[in-house]
Parts: structure tokens; C-alpha cells; sequence
């Protein structure tokens, strides 16, 4: 009997220990075939899985491993599952992983820690793989640790920076404040149901056995974990830090896979959120307040890669606003085009990096459309697919999230609006970027000018395959493809004739976002600085990202600290802990101090202590003879 | 017996010279010899008991405590004689290393 998911999982942690163990004495070549060998050889076995999926008509595949605990009549197992939703994510991650790794090897050709990098990332596929493709929340759960693990370790790669490394943290220790959440979740729902598998806690909750109070719970604690791997508000703090890894990493795991982490949790679980409409109602309203909040900022950032962090937390917002108002399949379809085009749009930064000699800033780029072409088309692709030009993938399916918060039996029309406006701004900020980085005229420093040159082929021609997909991913039916597990919320009654117009309204969106950008950044004039000396406030406060950092530094950080210091380490720990022992130790010393006189040496002495002690013993005794 | 009390009582005299005479002396040597008068002291008593309860255990029992006190004479010297070549004196003055 052959076990395609086991193999799927295992071929990358193979990669992890050859390469972790065996890397520096490998040599580069035989590194790169094992790193991206058997990524490619997972997508391979994944394709084959998925076909066999199909053959079946859709039944899903169970491979049961072991049984990790037994207590009483329940056992807990650790099972692979694969359903259409999981499919859907083992191909984005073998796939989209697979590219990333392929274009690694030019991005990381000649650091020190070639091996060590190529074992990181498959140690994250692995987990990454565990997450979407264990049966139990709890299998899920070890991913969803291992690919926090992974993530801190690519994050903080280059460790001997200082700030690279503290930015890994940040990364780990936001995630584990949603990991408390996503843990009480986990035991509330065994607390209700006695199971953990994920497709049990459907039908459960299909036949009616959790109760509506339950499932909200439950609904909200796991969001709580969502938030912080899924980089929500007010969890998001991380993920713009965590670009100090390489540009491959931060296309993998914090654009393309690892941060929809969430959005697949909430969809896997779909039948405990329809059960709650609160629970969706939070979702919702984190989400399209995410997905505005962080466009805004994304509107002034000047790191080429901090636009695409805060548009990759705007787009997640996108992406759990569609589960808010019920549509998840619409949710894993965002999260399938957004893998595409942000993938693209970080390795076509990546390229830029790579070209100007690690150099970020947009202030100091410009002009490069010539200089790097097929990194511009391809970059420019993906960009006019995030900011939802038609045909292209972002299109299809940002148009059918507005779609169900406008029309959607749970959607409303704020929802809808701040959407629309956050739609506006996805397309202004990109194709502000996309000016500032390629049309604008060169404000490099000539000696880096100097030396631009396109990337090799193996990265330009994963750029040219992402953009592909960017540009057709939004005709391959998701939504529908999943309806027998996700099913599309109802419309409401009277705006089932309002698709067409909200589609040319978002085309018009997308439109406007682009003149915009072009009249603010594309001419001589800088319509845009004076913009923002007129906003100066306004522009302050996007640019520090609305304090949020300073917030957590006052509230959080700093009252912590002062708890730390003043009452657990001086009051507790030197006071009291210390206090006590050297008391007992002052006290042991004291009456040694007194007691040393007695034993001084002379033989003498001793025998007339021991006359006394005999005459007091006989003394004593006497009145009892 | 009329003199038991007198015996006790020399008995007693013997223990207190002993004491007395390890309290004031200063050889090692003298002071183990006051030593064993203290103990003869102590064994004259219990004779003079075991005659008393004509007891047959008291008279093995006196056995015993003489062969005790033979072998610990047999270690007392030779260690009394191992300290002396170390430190060439008798005086235990001259061993206070062990004081606090």
C-alpha cells in the first residue's frame, strides 16, 4: 500500500536532515539538487494524490500514522487527511515552495550559510505540509508551532545583525500570544465534542451537537490564533518586521503560505463558524479594518519591501473580511491568487535588491524598467493582478469578496465600503511602487547605477512562471471547486442583478488607483510631496504606522518591564529569595562565630567541658535516685 | 561486708586521681597512664558490685572490659609514639591544628 501523503510530508524533512547534518560537507551542488529536489518531488507526489483525490470523486484520503495518545475509549491519532481544501493548499505550498526554492539558488548563491538556509526552508515545508494536511487540530497545531520555528529561524538568518535577530523574536513571541488562544480554542471544542479531527468537528457541528454559545467561543479563540499567525490587528506587528529575511523567505512564509496559516484554519473549520454568526462577525470586522489599516501605511512606506508587508496584511485582511461574511471558499481562492501575485511581486523585489546590490529604498531607485526588463514586465503583471485590473488574478477573486460583503447574507454596506476604499488603495500604493522603483527617472547613487544587472535565469524564470500564474490563476474556479465543502453563502433577496456593476465599479477602482498613483508620483511636478506637506500630520502618523509599536512599547512592553524589574527581581527575587537565604546562611555563620570558642584546640579544655557535663548530668540526675 | 563502702570509696579515689591527673598533666604519655587509672577506677567498682550480687556475667564481664582495655592500649602507644616523631613533643599543646 502506498502512502502518497505521508510521502509528501516526509520528502521535505528528508531535505531538512541531509542538508541540516550533512550541508557544508555536501558542496554547493549536491545542496541545491537535495533542496529543491525534493520540494519538486512533493509537488510531484502532491499532483499524483490530488489526481487519485479526483479519481475518487472528491472522498477525501486518510492516512492513519499512529496513535500518539491513548486514554480510556479515546485515543488521540495523528492521521493525514486530504480533502479539495487541503488539496488546494498542499499544491500552493509544493508549488509556490518549490519556485521559491528554485530562485533561492540565485538569490543565495554565495552566503555562508548556503546549506544551512536550504535546510530552513524545507524544515518549513514540512511543517507547513503537516499544518494543511493533518486530520487533527492537533497535528495542525504542531505545524502551526513548527512553521513559527521555521519562520523565526529565516527571519533571524543573518543572526549576528542585531536587529534581524530581535525582529525573529518579535516574530516568535507575537505568535505565541495568539498561540494562547488558539490552545484554550483547542480545548473548549475537546471539552464540547471529545475529538479534535477536524472533519468530526464539522459533522458535528452539521448535526447540531455544539451549541451556537460554544461554537462562538471557540470561533473567537481560534480566530485570537489566526490573528497572530495570519498578521491581524492587533497581532500584525510582526510581519512588517519580519522582512529582515532573506527576500525568498519573506515570499514563502510571510506572503505566500505560512501567514494564511489562519484563513485556512477558520475555512478547514467552517462548519463551527457558520454555526456562529458573531464569531463571523468578528472576523469581519478585524478583517476589513486589517486590510484598511495596513494599506494606509502601505500608502508612505519607502522600503520597497515594507509596501509589500503591510499590502500582504491589507490582503489578509481581504481574505478573513471573506471569511467574515461567510464566503470561505472565496477566502482560500484570495489566498491561491494572492500566493501567485505577492510571491511574484516579493522575488520581483528581490530581483531589484539583488540588482542594486541590497540596496531597499525607493528614494534612491527609479528608472530601472530598461535597466532590468523582465524583472519590470513580470513585477508589473502581478501588480496590476493585486491591484485587481481584469483579466488578471486578483480580479476574480477580490471582486467576489466586495461581491459577498455587499450582496452576502452576512455582508453589509460598510463592510463593503471601507473595502472599496481599501480596494483603491491596493491599487494606489502598488502602482505607486511600481513607479517609484521602475519609471520614475533613476535617483540611484552612480556607483550603484553602475552595476545593475538582471538576475540570472533561475530567478527571472520563476518570476516569469509566478507572473503567469498571476495573470491566469483568477480562471481556475476555486470557489467552485470547493463548493461541496465550503458552500457560498446565500445573496440577499433584491441583490442578486447588483454583480455586473460592482464589477466595473472595482475595475474603476483599480482604474482610479492607478491614475491616481500616476499623477502623484509618475510626473516631474511631485504632486505628492506637497501632498504630504499638506498632510504632514497625517502623513507622520502613517509613516510611525499609527505608533501601534510605541503603543505595545508603553502599554505592554514597558509595564512589564517595570513589573520585571521593581517587583519580580528586586522585591521577589533579591528581596525575598535572596533575603532568605542569606538569612539562613547569616544565621549559620553567627552561631558558628559563637560556638568556635569552645573548640580551640586544647585537649585539656575538652576534658574539663566533659567534667562539667558530668557534673551537671549527675546533678540533674541526682533528685531521681 | 562491712568494707564495701571503703572499697567503693578507693575506688572513686582512683578515678578522681586519674582525672584529675589528665586535667593538670601535660604529656601525652602521663595523661594515657591517668587515663587507665581512671578506668581501673571504674573496674574495681564493678567488681566490688559483682562480688556484692554474686553475679558469675559480672566476673566474665570484668574479663572482657581488661582485654578491651588492653587492645586499646595497644593502639593508644603506638599512636602517641607516631605523634611524638612528628612533632618531636609530648606536650598536646603542640597538636591545635584542629582548632576553630
Amino acid at each position: 500500500m502506498t502512502l502518497p501523503l505521508t510521502t509528501i510530508v516526509l520528502l521535505p524533512l528528508l531535505g531538512f536532515l541531509v542538508n541540516g547534518l550533512l550541508g557544508p560537507r555536501l558542496g554547493t551542488r549536491l545542496v541545491t539538487v537535495v533542496g529543491c529536489g525534493l520540494p519538486v518531488l512533493a509537488f510531484l507526489v502532491a499532483v499524483g494524490a490530488v489526481m487519485q483525490l479526483e479519481a475518487g470523486d472528491g472522498a477525501a484520503l486518510v492516512e492513519t500514522l499512529f496513535t500518539w495518545a491513548p486514554f480510556g475509549e479515546r485515543s488521540l491519532d495523528v492521521a493525514l487527511y486530504l480533502d479539495r481544501l487541503s488539496a488546494v493548499m498542499v499544491l500552493v505550498v509544493t508549488g509556490v515552495g518549490s519556485l521559491i526554492h528554485i530562485y533561492s539558488v540565485g538569490y543565495m548563491k554565495g552566503d555562508e550559510g548556503y546549506a544551512r538556509y536550504f535546510a530552513y526552508l524545507n524544515l518549513f515545508l514540512f511543517f507547513m505540509l503537516l499544518l494543511v494536511l493533518g486530520r487533527s487540530l492537533l497535528v495542525l497545531f504542531v505545524g502551526w508551532e513548527g512553521v513559527g520555528l521555521a519562520s523565526y529561524l529565516l527571519i533571524g538568518f543573518w543572526f549576528d545583525d542585531p536587529a534581524k535577530a530581535a525582529a525573529g523574536k518579535k516574530a516568535f513571541i507575537t505568535n505565541r500570544v495568539g498561540d494562547a488562544g488558539f490552545l484554550l480554542g483547542m480545548f473548549v471544542l475537546y471539552a464540547a465534542l471529545g475529538t479534535l479531527e477536524m472533519d468530526a468537528v464539522n459533522a458535528a457541528a452539521a448535526d447540531g451537537l455544539l451549541p451556537a454559545a460554544t461554537a462562538t467561543l471557540v470561533g473567537v479563540l481560534l480566530f485570537v490564533g489566526a490573528t497572530g499567525k495570519s498578521a491581524q490587528i492587533p497581532l500584525h506587528v510582526w510581519l512588517p518586521d519580519a522582512m529582515a529575511g532573506p527576500t525568498p523567505v519573506s515570499a514563502l512564509i510571510h506572503a505566500a503560505t505560512m501567514v494564511t496559516a489562519g484563513v485556512y484554519l477558520v475555512a478547514r473549520l467552517a462548519g463551527v463558524y457558520q454555526l456562529s454568526p458573531e464569531a463571523s462577525l468578528v472576523l469581519a470586522v478585524v478583517g476589513v479594518a486589517t486590510a484598511f489599516f495596513a494599506a494606509t501605511v502601505a500608502l508612505v512606506q519607502t522600503d520597497i519591501k515594507k509596501v509589500l508587508a503591510y499590502s500582504t496584511v491589507s490582503q489578509l485582511g481581504f481574505m478573513v473580511l471573506a471569511l467574515g461574511v461567510g464566503a470561505h471558499g472565496v477566502a482560500v481562492f484570495h489566498l491561491v491568487t494572492h500566493a501567485f501575485f505577492k510571491a511574484c511581486l516579493f522575488l520581483g523585489a528581490g530581483s531589484v535588491i539583488h540588482a542594486l546590490g541590497g540596496e531597499q529604498d525607493l528614494r534612491r531607485m527609479g528608472g530601472l524598467a530598461r535597466r532590468i526588463p523582465i524583472t519590470f514586465v513580470t513585477f508589473a503583471v502581478a501588480t496590476a493582478a493585486i491591484a485587481g485590473l481584469p483579466p488578471l488574478a486578483g480580479f476574480f477573486s477580490k471582486d467576489e469578496i466586495l461581491w459577498f460583503a455587499l450582496a452576502g447574507e452576512q455582508g453589509g454596506l460598510l463592510l463593503f465600503l471601507v473595502g472599496a476604499v481599501t480596494a483603491f488603495l491596493t491599487s494606489l500604493y502598488m502602482f505607486r511602487l511600481l513607479w517609484l522603483a521602475f519609471l520614475t527617472p533613476s535617483r540611484m547613487a552612480p556607483e550603484v547605477a553602475a552595476h545593475v544587472h538582471e538576475s540570472p535565469r533561475s530567478m527571472t524564470g520563476v518570476l516569469v512562471v509566478l507572473a503567469l500564474l498571476s495573470a491566469l490563476g483568477g480562471f481556475i474556479a476555486v470557489p467552485h471547486y470547493l463548493e461541496g465543502l465550503l458552500p457560498l453563502p446565500a445573496v440577499a433577496p433584491g441583490r442578486a442583478a447588483w454583480h455586473l456593476p460592482l464589477a466595473l465599479f472595482a475595475v474603476a477602482l483599480a482604474l482610479g488607483g492607478l491614475a491616481a498613483a500616476r499623477h502623484l508620483f509618475g510626473g516631474e511636478a511631485r504632486p505628492a510631496a506637497a501632498l504630504a506637506a499638506r498632510l504632514a500630520t497625517l502623513h507622520r502618523v502613517l509613516t510611525n504606522k499609527y505608533y501601534v509599536d510605541e503603543l505595545y512599547e508603553g502599554f505592554i512592553h514597558r509595564p512589564l518591564v517595570w513589573v520585571a524589574d521593581r517587583v519580580l527581581l528586586r522585591v521577589v527575587d533579591r528581596l525575598l529569595m535572596d533575603g532568605l537565604l542569606h538569612g539562613v546562611a547569616s544565621l549559620a555563620r553567627g552561631s558558628a562565630r559563637a560556638l568556635v570558642r569552645v573548640q580551640n584546640g586544647q585537649l585539656q579544655r575538652y576534658g574539663w567541658l566533659v567534667l562539667v557535663g558530668l557534673g551537671a548530668g549527675l546533678l540533674w540526675t541526682w533528685p531521681h535516685v | 561486708m562491712a568494707d564495701t563502702g571503703m572499697l567503693l570509696a578507693l575506688a572513686a579515689l582512683l578515678f578522681t586521681i586519674g582525672l584529675v591527673g589528665i586535667l593538670v598533666r601535660r604529656n601525652l604519655l602521663v595523661m594515657l597512664m591517668f587515663l587507665e587509672l581512671m578506668l581501673n577506677g571504674v573496674l574495681l567498682s564493678l567488681a566490688i558490685f559483682t562480688a556484692h550480687a554474686g553475679s558469675a556475667a559480672g566476673a566474665v564481664l570484668i574479663f572482657l572490659a581488661f582485654v578491651v582495655a588492653a587492645a586499646e592500649v595497644a593502639i593508644a602507644v603506638p599512636l602517641v609514639v607516631l605523634l611524638a616523631r612528628r612533632r618531636r613533643s609530648l606536650d598536646p599543646g603542640a597538636y591545635m591544628d584542629l582548632r576553630g
